[in-house]
């Protein structure tokens, strides 16, 4: 087993970038993908909307369609790809376990790219776990892979710009949207943050745009949205809510629900990569010098898998750590490094800019981080919040006591669902911050692997 | 109690032999406090595969183990929590007539010894206990009473009660050094001092550490046992099922999901805790799995860890006084295999503290028995 130059997980704009930048300049380099196609989440399918699909090109957005020319460049560079895999394990000796064909393999990298991108926040309401109930993300995922749209009607409950993205790629997909219903943005905490997001370069017209789209089509809006709750015999009927202090309830066969996106920081937390909790961004990021480098050597993580920067700035994080990678492996020096890096890092920093305004001004509301006590926060082993405290007041101090106290966590999303919501909760009930509390320890495999999958490993 | 630091009995290390030992002194009246480095129930305790095993162990243990399966028994009554204790038996299973042969002797040897709880059971009776079993298995050992329980609930079950006797537990309390002032031990933590005439040592895998802060040098290499645990699968297996010829450990939990160790070790790194598997091993012990229990070859395997544990050169623990000081007792380095002794050396430490002297035979576990043999690597 001869080790590759860079193994890259992950092939959305971060990991895509960083291979071709790699590739361009001789490195030997594989992109590691679960999907099927390259693009990530975020471009998904764009191969083949921008293709044969080329109807779903407009409802999908320009924004989606910038994904092409990020693909393009890494299907002209020499870089490897290796689709329908599973990336389940990264060692601290740069060995990975993956999964491919249903089998269990390792290989061996000098360098590990960590692209894994982002994860939906979760958002516990009572009822989320009706048929009929799903994240926005997921929604725009079945969009953009087949073209698939609700029948409606639907409704949007959250905060964040790709709820607003969603509701306008329904509009343009016409498809029948019974509300749109935000909870809790923070307009005035957002505005000191208005100068930078106008700096870093059309992300307030971009937004506005999406908003413009959806009320120019009628789409009925509530704000400051409270109480929000799924319900339904068997499957979602409506979604009742207060706003404003009325009470309301809607009608609906979809709900979908978004509250933001964190970093998908499980590859890393499994190895172990130091994480530090990020205030703004409730979530946790590893900690990465300027060139995405962790503390463990050799292994990197760019993009929003490294902290939600967007897909743009994760283009050039990508960039970033493929030269930054050529320079460890000795292709070029620092000072080359330096040289040919300086346009992407600049172009970086200007898209982070943006960051503190979209955070400040969509914060995951207080009672969807830390939910009531009825409500089921670990779908996999249904564990309610309730439990959780329970388990607090017999004495867990952290969240992998109450895991061995509930088996929140146990099931086989291995916490990724439930991690950030648990470590809430325990916070909020022990008066501590979250980065004291601290989060589950990852095992692998971070994805589910048979007996007969990991039987095929010698 | 002149002090908040003075106690009756210190116990280093908050595991099940830690909080075992803290119930049993509780018991008999005296005020024990556990400082544990971490939290209880951090490494081996928690991460412990959980059998309740009297089922081929050595020679030197079949006391000990007999009295503690009764303890394991009476747990509800005696703690209030079984400790998800399940009584459904124990099977090590011969996958050839070699094997079997062996199952014979075992059988046998245990017999000479004046026991009978290991019994030799053949393919129909396999079928049986365990009808998922592959057709090359013919026959194996049984112990009835055996079982298992969830290592965490039955560490918890002994350290609630120990403290509702009036035993206290420090958390994030980690021993800094030991040194004798009077008649008392002088214990200095990172959470202040605390004073007593007696130690325990239940440090586990850093119990040489511990015997080492008092003169007395143990053998221990600590060693990171790899567990394996499935999603959850339709009930289908109520024992707990080992191997004659390989290494396996393989049980079905009330939840459904299976739990599969063996002894197959990863990597440990003492000084920060962490544990890194060794999956090549893994993929062996998937690959027994899948040859014993063919249904689960599809079975989705969702959790993979190690438990530091430590071990001695002959495998047997460190169990009685201290050979170089008074008043100290050890109860550690179990060698992956000290779960269901939990019960049992508890309460012989407790019997070694309050009279000096306990009923069952310790001789084999000596302390110093290691004493002249090279140092480990």
């Amino acid at each position: 087993m001869s080790a590759i130059d860079l193994a890259i997980v992950g092939a959305g704009p971060a990991g895509l970038a960083a291979a071709a930048t790699a590739a361009e300049l001789g490195l030997s380099v594989t992109v590691f993908d679960e999907n099927t196609a390259p693009g990530g989440q975020i471009y998904r399918g764009i191969e083949a909307v921008a293709g044969p699909r080329a109807r779903d090109l407009a409802v999908l957005g320009p924004a989606y369609a910038a994904g092409k020319a990020v693909v393009e460049r890494f299907r002209a560079s020499k870089a490897g790809y290796s689709p329908a895999t599973t990336v389940w394990l990264v060692q601290k000796d740069r060995r990975l376990g993956i999964l491919r064909d249903g089998k269990a393999s390792m290989v061996e990298a000098r360098r590990v790219l960590i692209a894994t991108g982002a994860l939906e926040r979760p958002v516990p309401i009572p009822g989320w776990t009706l048929p009929g109930v799903m994240l926005a993300g997921a929604a725009q995922s079945l969009l953009k892979a087949s073209g698939m749209v609700p029948a409606g009607p639907v409704v949007l409950a959250g905060n964040g710009p790709l709820l607003w993205q969603l509701a306008a790629q329904f509009v343009a997909a016409g498809v029948n949207i019974a509300a749109l219903l935000e909870t809790g943005s923070a307009y005035k905490a957002a505005l000191p943050h208005l100068p930078a997001v106008v700096l870093a370069g059309g992300y307030l017209a971009k937004g506005l745009g999406l908003i413009a789209s959806v009320r120019k089509a009628g789409v009925p809006i509530r704000r400051s949205v409270e109480g929000l709750r799924a319900v339904g015999k068997g499957r979602l009927q409506a979604v009742e809510f207060t706003a404003g202090g009325r009470a309301e309830r809607i009608p609906a066969e979809l709900l979908c629900l978004h509250q933001g996106v964190v970093a998908n920081a499980q590859l890393g937390m499994a190895i172990p990569l130091k994480h530090e909790w990020v205030e703004a961004q409730r979530c946790w990021r590893p900690v990465l010098d300027a060139w995405g480098n962790s503390d463990v050597e050799g292994i990197a993580v760019a993009g929003d898998g490294a902290g939600i920067g967007g897909a743009d700035a994760a283009v050039h994080a990508g960039r970033i750590a493929g030269f930054e990678a050529a320079r460890a492996l000795g292709r070029i020096d620092a000072a080359a490094r330096d040289a040919r890096a300086a346009g992407d890092v600049a172009a970086w920093r200007r898209h982070l800019r943006a960051r503190p305004f979209l955070d400040a001004l969509y914060p995951p509301a207080r009672a969807l981080r830390v939910p009531a006590d009825d409500v089921m926060v670990c779908r996999c082993e249904e564990v309610t919040a309730g439990q959780v405290r329970e388990a607090v007041r017999q004495g867990g101090t952290g969240p992998n006591q109450v895991k061995s106290f509930t088996r929140t966590g146990m099931g086989p999303c291995q916490g990724r669902m439930c991690g950030l919501t648990i470590s809430e909760i325990i916070a909020d009930a022990l008066g501590k911050p979250v980065a004291a509390v601290g989060t589950y320890r990852i095992r692998p495999p971070i994805k589910p692997l048979t007996v007969g999958e990991l039987a095929a490993l010698e | 109690m002149s002090a908040p630091g003075d106690f009756d009995v210190i116990v280093i290390g908050g595991g099940l032999h830690g909080c075992s030992a803290a119930y049993h002194l509780a018991a008999a009246r005296l005020k024990p406090v556990v400082l544990e480095k971490h939290v209880v129930a951090r490494h081996a305790s928690s991460a412990s595969a959980g059998g309740v095993r009297r089922l081929g162990r050595d020679p030197a243990e079949i006391p000990l183990a007999m009295a503690s399966i009764e303890m394991w028994h009476a747990m509800r009554a005696t703690l209030g929590d079984d400790g998800e204790f399940r009584a459904t038996g124990q099977v090590r299973v011969a996958e050839n007539v070699d094997e079997l042969r062996q199952c014979e002797a075992r059988a046998a040897q245990v017999r000479a010894l004046g026991y009978d709880h290991e019994v030799v059971i053949d393919r129909k009776e396999l079928r049986r206990l365990v009808p998922a079993v592959a057709e090359q298995c013919i026959g194996g050992l049984y112990t009835a009473r055996d079982g298992y329980a969830f290592p965490f609930k039955a560490t918890t079950a002994f350290r609630l009660k120990a403290e509702a006797l009036g035993a206290v537990v420090k958390e994030d309390t980690r021993v800094e050094a030991i040194e004798r002032s009077g008649e008392r031990w002088l214990v200095t933590t990172n959470r202040g001092p605390f004073r007593a005439p007696v130690l325990v040592n239940a440090a586990g895998a850093w119990g040489a550490e511990i015997a080492r802060m008092l003169g007395e040098e143990v053998p221990i290499e600590p060693v990171a046992l790899m567990m394996m645990v499935s999603g959850r699968m339709p009930h289908f297996l109520d024992p707990t099922v080992g191997s004659m010829g390989r290494k396996m450990s393989f049980k079905q939990m009330q939840s459904g999901t299976v739990v599969i160790g063996g002894g197959h070790r990863g990597r440990v790194d003492p000084l920060t805790e962490l544990t890194e598997l060794e999956f090549q091993f893994l993929g062996e012990s998937a690959r027994t799995v899948a040859a014993i229990f063919p249904l689960m070859k599809h079975a989705p395997l969702v959790r993979c860890w190690a438990g530091i544990e430590g071990f001695t050169p002959d495998e047997l623990p460190i169990i009685g006084p201290s050979k170089a000081v008074p008043g100290v007792f050890h109860s550690f380095g179990f060698c992956g295999h000290g779960f269901q002794l939990g019960p049992v050396v508890g309460s012989i430490t407790a019997q070694l503290v309050t009279g000096g002297k306990t009923n069952l035979p310790i001789e084999p576990f000596r302390v110093d028995r290691f004493a002249g043999s090279p140092p480990q690597a």
